[in-house]
């Protein structure tokens, strides 16, 4: 499954035991997929010294900031862009 | 060298700076046990600090400043800003992507690692303390007006902000606008408005007063 430029998605509201690299902020989010950079190694194994295969697609996702934090002051349309590994989205 | 004889016993203290937090002492004993095991050298580690100091924001202004007088340059700059580093003569760092993104008249970004300091330091140096502190990590997605006034940056009701959280490979160099009362300016004359903080989206250059 990989995903396109304005593909709305979620990210997974799951919890991780270890390091990983999608603050808990935007988890169980909506955003839309505004970069699709590339595929690179999983920071997960990564830091216990795997090697980080299979990589994984890395987007940059922008979320309203009224999804995110709806009682602060913003403008209308503001966003907070965040680089999330495919593993962590599903399809909305 | 000094005439200080050391063949004698009186205690020297460690040569620490004044206040070492004890993140230093773990930094040190790690280093120390790295090195002892064989998985990094010495001089690697001080190579390294080398380079990363060398580097300061002036780099990441000469960016910005070509860009300002050179739409194709930022053009370049903007859809690929490794390469449009390369092109102009600076080492871009390790990071896989490096991503300018330009402030303009209806969109501010400003950049925050909210898991811990990534940052553009092949371009900027090291990140300032403030950067790295727990209540910029989490103000600047919580609060990004309230941080941007506590910098003196008020942003129009039109104007659309954008947070950028650097979670992963991607490092982010913002672009400012170019201050108004700078078209006479050269490039160089313009580097020099280009704040470190301007490149973090927290702050706005500003042009000399005419003389």
């Amino acid at each position: 499954m990989t995903f396109e430029l304005g593909d709305r998605v979620r990210v997974a509201d799951r919890a991780h035991e270890g390091h990983h690299r999608t603050p808990g902020y935007v988890k169980g989010k909506s955003g839309r997929v505004e970069r699709v950079f590339g595929s690179f190694t999983n920071p997960e194994t990564r830091a216990y010294g795997g090697d980080g295969l299979p990589e994984q697609v890395l987007y940059q996702v922008c979320f309203d900031q009224e999804e995110l934090w709806p009682s602060t002051r913003r403008h209308a349309r503001d966003a907070t862009c965040v680089d999330i590994f495919e593993h962590w989205l599903e399809a909305e | 060298m000094s005439d200080h004889d050391h063949d004698h016993d009186h205690p020297h203290d460690p040569i620490t700076a004044d206040g070492d937090p004890p993140a230093a002492a773990r930094a040190r004993a790690l280093e120390g046990l790295l090195v002892e095991k064989g998985v990094v050298e010495r001089e690697d580690v001080r190579r390294n600090i080398d380079r990363l100091v060398s580097r300061s924001p002036a780099d990441g202004a000469r960016l910005v400043a070509r860009a300002w007088v050179d739409p194709d340059f930022k053009q370049r700059l903007l859809a690929d800003a490794r390469e449009a580093a390369l092109e102009a003569g600076l080492d871009p760092g390790p990071s896989p992507v490096v991503v300018a993104v330009e402030n303009t008249e209806t969109v501010h970004h400003m950049v925050v690692c909210t898991l811990c300091s990534c940052y553009p330091r092949a371009l900027l140096g090291p990140p300032p303390d403030w950067y790295k502190s727990l209540p910029y990590r989490s103000r600047a997605v919580s609060d990004p007006h309230g941080v941007l006034a506590e910098f003196g940056v008020e942003l129009d009701d039109d104007v659309e902000l954008r947070v950028l959280d650097s979670t992963a490979d991607v490092r982010y160099l913002v672009v400012p606008r170019r201050p108004a009362g700078s078209e006479e300016l050269s490039e160089p004359e313009l580097a020099e408005l280009v704040t470190r903080d301007s490149m973090i989206g927290v702050a706005q250059p500003v042009a000399p007063a005419r003389a």
